[in-house]
């Protein structure tokens, strides 16, 4: 019920919430010389580097792809472009009403617009990337043909993940200033810990078991597998990153809705 | 229609005794905290129309009460009852953000209000010629002054009317020509209907533009009534107490820093301002008031004279007398005689503002021919508004106007 007139009140705010989103995205990059440019840079320098460094040594554990033209680098982006995604979205997601404070303590409107902004301005962040990635797919005729709808199953899912972990992180590091600096730390260790710019195969078998507590890994295992195999993700893997989405989501409703009248006190 | 009440509304702020005891709360279920209680038990209601003005010291509540009622916080117990549209200019500015222009804090604040974008930019020519603030609407907010943000914010809240306008102190940092400005649309829109809730610390500006003040004090509602009967109550009771307490701490670090001089053959030993044998600092215009000196011989001195200069804020001589002008100086003090001088002005003639007393001890009618002790800013104090009518200057000279003749 509660969360039924936050809809709404959202909804009502839309002008805000996309006003917003536009605002951001033309300061950061209408004001700029190269403008989208730069939405594009930080990712891409990132390929780059990784692409040099590893694809010489990761090449033999892609089993398959031997002949595949660019086939690390497809691997490479389907990991990092949707980890970027994750990464990003959490991050500001983080911070978002610390650093909203002086809006919040300003102005009365639904606190659930900001995370909104914030979620919609990566996605478009987001958008931008994988659009060129899959123009470049398209071009060096790596298309994943049907499998490629598997998209919006796979991107539902990682973003109410996000987004249910953002909100309860996010109304958690007001009370508690640790949280920011902690998921920092997390996520540099969570990227790592991620057969993102390296292969699972790669990995010894032990270390491989453990890996199996990383919700993460089907998720971005079905981004690999879509890209660089064309093939249909397993979905049965993704079930149990299913449960715990479910579960981060009541608890960041639950959280967010419980505190939320008392964040303005804590800014 | 713009009306609004306020149900026992009582707000207290978490206080935890560390850092740690928040998560051992928040774990374990028991409370931690102590309760730092900032406002108790509020009742008051809002007609449609009325023009409220809100007065007390600094923390005594008023700014979290008027959070309370935009909704930006929520109130520990009461209810709060509004209906109608309202636009609040809280503290400064809107909450507007440093790095984007002026333009684009416009329309957020307009949506915040709840406008469609449309409606923003028909009415963002009328913004703009409002703020005046010329070419700096496309510039980035961090770039403006504290007054240009609130000319700005000032104008997206009033672009449109709305039932409750809410205005707390903000309009301080405008300057005289903006502030007559912003007063002048202010009071348009409660002639329309507007329900206005003002906080300001100008009883002129709360004097013409209310027609019922509150005042709260410690958190309290004191006082609800018209704006001359609660102001005059303020002046009297919160504000003396308040300002006799802090001249009293700032004469004290003079004090201790001002250096006197003289040679030292009598000396000052205290100093006071009173009214009705209780010594004050606030003193209403045209009252009765006793400069009390109390010196002591160190020598034997052939003649004692005790001066009092008055002096304005910045220094000017304002008024002064001593004993010898008045044919009672002491004569052939022994040494640790003690000589008091009580100054008595049956009226303080004194225009409003802020004052210092300096006190010397020589011979004859001047410290030239003998200076024994002389100090400066002995003591301070404030002239507030009495029964005299309004006047400018440091002289309220009691004036009447017998004939007005009509040509």
């Amino acid at each position: 019920m509660i969360k039924l007139v936050m809809f709404r009140s959202l909804w009502q705010y839309r002008g805000f919430v996309w006003g917003s989103v536009l605002r951001e995205f033309n300061s950061k990059y209408r004001e700029s010389l190269f403008g989208v440019f730069w939405a594009v840079a930080g990712p891409l320098t990132m390929i780059i580097i990784y692409t040099v460094v590893f694809a010489q040594l990761m090449r033999p554990t892609l089993p398959g792809h031997e002949s595949t033209p660019f086939a690390f680098s497809i691997y490479l982006c389907a990991g990092v472009i949707t980890w970027g995604l994750f990464s990003e979205m959490l991050g500001r997601m983080n911070n978002v009403f610390l650093e909203n404070g002086n809006l919040i303590k300003k102005a009365n409107f639904p606190r659930i617009c900001l995370p909104t902004i914030v979620v919609i301005s990566a996605f478009i962040n987001f958008a931008i990337l994988f659009g060129i990635y899959l123009f470049f797919l398209a071009i060096i005729g790596h298309w994943p043909g049907w499998p490629v709808f598997s998209i919006l199953p796979l991107l539902a899912l990682q973003l109410l993940f996000t987004i249910g972990l953002g909100v309860m992180l996010g109304t958690l590091n007001v009370f508690f200033r640790d949280v920011g600096q902690i998921t920092g730390v997390i996520l540099q260790f969570w990227f790592w810990l991620t057969p993102i710019v390296y292969t699972l195969q790669a990995l010894p078998e032990n270390i491989r078991k453990l890996m199996a507590f990383n919700p993460l890994l089907p998720l971005i295992n079905a981004w690999q597998t879509l890209f660089l195999d064309r093939a249909w993700p397993d979905f049965m893997s993704l079930f149990p990153l299913l449960l715990l989405t479910l579960l981060m989501l009541w608890l960041g409703a639950w959280l967010f809705l419980g505190r939320v009248g008392e964040l303005v006190d804590e800014l | 229609m713009g009306y609004l009440k306020v149900h026992n509304v009582s707000k207290a702020y978490k206080r935890y005794p560390d850092k740690w005891a928040r998560l051992g709360e928040w774990i374990i279920g028991r409370e931690c905290h102590k309760k730092h209680w900032v406002l108790r038990d509020i009742s008051f209601e809002v007609n449609p129309g009325e023009a409220v003005g809100i007065i007390g010291s600094n923390g005594a509540g008023k700014s979290t009460l008027l959070k309370i009622i935009t909704g930006t916080t929520q109130p520990t117990a009461g209810a709060i009852e509004v209906s109608g549209h309202i636009a609040a200019l809280l503290e400064l500015g809107m909450g507007f953000h440093p790095d984007f222009t002026g333009r684009q804090n416009a329309y957020m604040g307009g949506q915040i209000l709840g406008l469609h974008t449309e409606q923003i930019s028909e009415l963002m020519p009328e913004i703009e010629a409002f703020a005046e603030i010329g070419d700096y609407i496309d510039q980035p907010m961090r770039t403006y002054s504290s007054g240009m943000q609130v000319r700005l914010a000032f104008s997206v809240a009033t672009a449109m009317r709305p039932d409750i306008l809410i205005v707390d102190e903000a309009l301080s940092v405008g300057d005289s020509y903006f502030q007559h400005k912003s007063f002048a649309r202010i009071r348009k829109f409660r002639d329309q209907g507007t329900t206005l809730l003002f906080v300001s610390h100008s009883p002129d500006a709360i004097k013409a533009l209310c027609n019922r003040a509150l005042l709260i004090d410690g958190g309290i509602l004191y006082r609800d009534d018209h704006p001359d009967y609660v102001l005059d109550y303020y002046n009297a009771i919160i504000a003396k107490q308040s300002v006799d307490y802090q001249i009293k701490q700032t004469e004290l670090e003079i004090g201790k820093k001002s250096t006197r001089s003289g040679n030292g053959k009598a000396s000052i030993e205290a100093v006071d301002l009173q009214q009705q044998e209780e010594s004050v600092r606030v003193i209403r215009s045209g009252d009765s008031a006793v400069i009390s000196v109390l010196a002591v011989s160190r020598d034997y001195i052939d003649e004692l004279t005790v001066g009092i200069l008055i002096r304005d804020r910045v220094g000017n001589d304002i008024f002064g007398t001593n004993t010898f002008y008045h044919d009672c100086s002491m004569n052939k003090l022994a040494p640790n005689a003690r000589v008091q001088a009580r100054f008595y002005f049956e009226n303080l003639y004194l225009g409003v503002g802020s004052y210092s007393v300096t006190i010397a001890l020589h011979s004859r009618d001047s410290h030239v021919s003998s200076n024994y002790d002389w100090l400066d800013q002995a003591l301070v104090f404030q002239v507030i508004p009495g029964d005299l009518p309004r006047s400018i200057g440091v002289n309220a000279m009691p004036v009447q106007i017998k004939e007005l003749l009509q040509p």
